[in-house]
């Protein structure tokens, strides 16, 4: 089981702040496609991955990340701090 | 070295009192909630990603103090519900000298602004918006 993340609009538009998730995904951009097969709201979510960042463990990573070893993943807007 | 992220206040003065009393110069930055130019900006929600980001704030000082010869460095970022004109964030460094005080004030600042997992959402009488992350933003990392 992996937790999965989101938020600000990603997790508006998914309609949670996080869950748990059995997944079979080699990289992010596989669990991104899991995801977005799911609901239309995953796919609406998910549909610009080039808006879309993510940490792996609480650390920024590429889609290209591989999950193994993983226990939370992150899906977020580019951040606004400051 | 110091980094807090809270919900609540913060004073300046009281958070200065003994920063940076060795070094010979202090640099300060204070970041306040910007209304919208028509000013109907009644909040902003700033959401943060709890696990992550006093490790990423850590990060960014530690990078900061490998670069300058800092002698004290304080980040604090609010989190929640923040009026027009309330307090978000500050930084101070200090140093022997001005250039590296300020540089490093600086380059906290940039790598603040999109790598620390913050999120605004101003919220108006008409609605409710995230505010998009600035392309220059991304752009001003480059020059570190």
């Amino acid at each position: 089981m992996i937790d999965v993340l989101y938020f600000a609009w990603i997790r508006e538009r998914i309609g949670l702040p996080r869950e748990q998730i059995e997944s079979s995904a080699v990289t992010v951009a596989d669990l991104i496609e899991e995801l977005k097969l799911r609901e239309d709201r995953y796919a609406f979510a998910f549909s610009d991955l080039a808006a879309i960042r993510v940490a792996v463990d609480q650390t920024l990573v590429d889609v290209t990340m591989p999950l193994k070893g993983a226990r939370e993943v992150a899906f977020f807007p580019p951040m606004t701090g400051g | 070295m110091a980094v807090k992220v809270q919900a609540d206040n913060f004073d300046l003065a009281a958070e200065l009192k003994n920063f940076g009393r060795d070094a010979g110069a202090v640099v300060t930055f204070t970041g306040l909630v910007r209304n919208r130019p028509d000013g109907t900006l009644d909040h902003m929600l700033i959401e943060h990603y709890p696990a992550m980001t006093l490790s990423a704030l850590t990060e960014i000082e530690t990078q900061a103090c490998a670069r300058w010869a800092l002698t004290d460095t304080l980040i604090i970022h609010r989190y929640g519900e923040l009026r027009p004109g309330a307090q978000i964030m500050m930084v101070a460094t200090a140093s022997l000298h001005r250039a590296e005080a300020f540089a490093a004030a600086e380059f906290l600042m940039d790598y603040l602004k999109s790598r620390a997992p913050f999120w605004k959402k101003e919220v108006t009488s008409e609605g409710e918006s995230w505010v998009a992350a600035a392309d220059r933003d991304e752009e001003a990392l480059k020059r570190w």
